[in-house]
């Protein structure tokens, strides 16, 4: 037996040369973020497909572009407003499309996934809490999603606005028209407010269900993602003939949108005078939606801590 | 100091008791080895010890509650699962990078240096390697963590022997100090046997064994005996017996070498025979654990 052998009773001199070190929890949870986005590359890629299709098929309507610009001319105001905006709305509700479809099923798996795999055996063999996995995965619905999808949308945009203006000036006329009413910079603080609004702070409850159910289910988590709503609202209009729970939830889904804007169901080109971010946070549905989210996530949290490989 | 002190830890599933009154003692510099067939207990007590399920009874690891104090705990242990664990669509250079980043006493550079010896690069995914080169990733990963406690659950399942003994050979020359700890286990006994200084067996949620190894070769022997002597050696009172080829094999414990020598030839028995006598001729229990 040549191997060590036996209790150290007497402490060795280097035995404190391990130093207690420390991590800032920022940085816990950058690396939480960046593992988040290795493992999902679809948060990155499919904005950036379906901004490729967006730009793809501008292109192509681009030909006519000119002669339409020459018929809006002869429009009133409002109407012509509405024929310039039309493809940049439609390039901006089909990316923020792919925010909503990427958000649901990244949600559906972040925290199931890891358990199927067996890898949550890995995480948790790590010096990274629950807490801080479990807020890295909610981070990205609710910032990381939005912003990103934000950034290439506003970048979409203006490559849309630069090929018109390169095609509209080639044939002479003014670019004029399409600057005032298309200024990049008013883009993006309209989309942010309107993905930030519409489709986060609302829908929160609906993503931290979903990371909950991730959490919890043992098996084919979509299901119970969907079904458990779905039949509460079949009960009810069985029982009661109403629909308050499914107008509920599809209020959520669809932005809600009272609040945030005055004109309710437009898209996120109109004029930011239509904003009313105060009336938006002092509205109580907002913030029982907010506590109910921070309810889900927290018991995500603490499933997380329960439960094992499956 | 004791880096695992367990006082009577039971964990149920449903009506399937898996530790059943488990009472561990690891001292500092230790390497235990904890042997059971499967479904014994084995991973369910590993589990309890690195905060990965909870527990009743007492628990302290390195002086914390492993069940809610993980995420610090998992500072000073460092724990393999087993072989699949290690998510597939990780890169290895995603796997350093994740590592420096959220571990304090991960050193890069270590990690570099046991992976330049394997040929494994760093941009492959953990999909795209063999079984062994998985594991040798993750034994790269947690050598370079300058932890006080390893746990290893099964390590080497399913791996061929040149892996399961490079394995074995990498942990003893350039991790183990007595500093660390190590806790292993595993149903495969011989390789780990000229590693370990503690070997516990575990049966049915149960502590059935619990030796150092210096004691294990003091106390028992394990003699070969051919036909005609083996009345006056049963007379020796064997704590086990089986067939050899044309002989008999008996367990002794505690019995003097020099009464034995003249009966046949006497040697160190091999833990896994000890552990078929201990753990072998116990009655199976009705109602307990697989």
């Amino acid at each position: 037996m040549n191997t060590p052998s036996g209790a150290m009773s007497e402490s060795l001199p280097g035995s404190e040369a391990i130093v207690p070190a420390e991590i800032p929890a920022t940085r816990r949870m950058y690396w939480a973020l960046r593992r988040e986005l290795w493992e999902n590359r679809s948060i990155s890629l499919a904005p950036l497909g379906a901004a490729g299709i967006v730009l793809f098929g501008f292109l192509l309507t681009l030909v006519r572009l000119p002669e339409k610009l020459h018929t809006a001319s002869t429009l009133a105001p409002i109407e012509r407003q509405k024929m310039i905006e039309e493809p940049f709305d439609a390039a901006a509700a089909l990316i923020m499309l792919t925010f909503l479809i990427v958000a649901a099923f990244y949600c559906v798996d972040a925290l199931y996934g890891e358990r199927r795999d067996r890898s949550i055996l890995f995480w948790k063999s790590l010096p990274v809490s629950d807490f801080t996995s479990v807020a890295a995965k909610a981070s990205i619905p609710f910032v990381v999603l939005p912003l990103l999808v934000v950034l290439i949308t506003v970048v979409t945009q203006f490559t849309m606005l630069l090929l018109s203006s390169a095609v509209v000036g080639a044939s002479g006329e003014s670019v004029a028209v399409l600057w005032n009413q298309l200024s990049p910079f008013r883009m993006f603080w309209l989309l942010l407010y309107h993905i930030f609004t519409a489709h986060v702070l609302w829908a929160a409850p609906l993503y931290a269900w979903l990371l909950l159910v991730s959490a919890w289910a043992k098996r084919a988590p979509f299901l119970w993602a969907v079904l458990p709503p779905l039949g509460i609202s079949v009960f009810e209009k069985m029982l009661f003939n109403t629909s308050h729970f499914a107008s509920l939830l599809l209020n959520r889904f669809s932005g809600g949108g009272m609040e945030a804007v005055t004109a309710p169901g437009t898209m996120p080109m109109n004029p930011m005078t239509h904003l009313t971010p105060a009336t938006f946070l002092g509205s109580m549905g907002l913030w029982i939606g907010l506590a109910v989210a921070a309810a889900f996530l927290a018991a995500a949290v603490r499933l997380r801590r329960y439960r094992g490989p499956i | 100091m004791a880096s695992i002190e367990a006082r009577s830890l039971r964990k149920a599933f449903g009506t399937t008791v898996a530790l059943d009154g488990v009472d561990l003692h690891v001292e500092e510099g230790q390497i235990l080895g904890l042997i059971g067939p499967n479904g014994a207990g084995k991973t369910t007590a590993l589990n309890a010890i690195v905060g990965l399920t909870a527990y009743q009874g007492e628990l302290r690891v390195l002086g914390r509650d492993p069940w809610t104090e993980r995420d610090r705990l998992m500072r000073d242990v460092s724990f393999i699962a087993d072989v699949a664990v290690l998510p597939r669509w990780l890169k290895v250079s995603q796997a350093l990078d994740y590592l420096a980043g959220v571990h304090p006493r991960f050193d890069r550079a270590k990690a570099e240096g046991f992976l330049g010896k394997t040929s494994i690069g760093r941009s492959r995914r953990v999909r795209e390697l063999s079984k062994g080169m998985v594991t040798q990733l993750h034994l790269a990963l947690v050598m370079a963590i300058d932890a006080r406690l390893l746990v290893l659950d099964e390590p080497t399942l399913g791996l061929d022997i040149l892996y399961r003994k490079q394995f074995y050979d990498s942990l003893l020359n350039d991790y183990f100090d007595r500093r660390r700890t190590i806790v292993v286990a595993t149903h495969q006994v011989e390789e780990i046997e000229h590693v370990l200084t503690e070997v516990m067996f575990i049966d049915r949620g149960r502590i059935v064994f619990d030796r150092s190894m210096d004691d294990l070769e003091s106390r028992y022997l394990e003699l070969t005996v051919r036909p005609e002597q083996i009345a006056a050696a049963r007379g020796l009172k064997p704590i086990s017996e089986r067939q050899g080829i044309a002989s008999s094999i008996l367990l002794f414990d505690g019995v003097d070498r020099k009464q034995l020598d003249p009966l046949g030839e006497v040697r160190t028995p091999g833990i896994a025979d000890l552990f078929v006598a201990m753990v072998g001729k116990q009655p199976p229990q009705t109602g307990a654990a697989r």
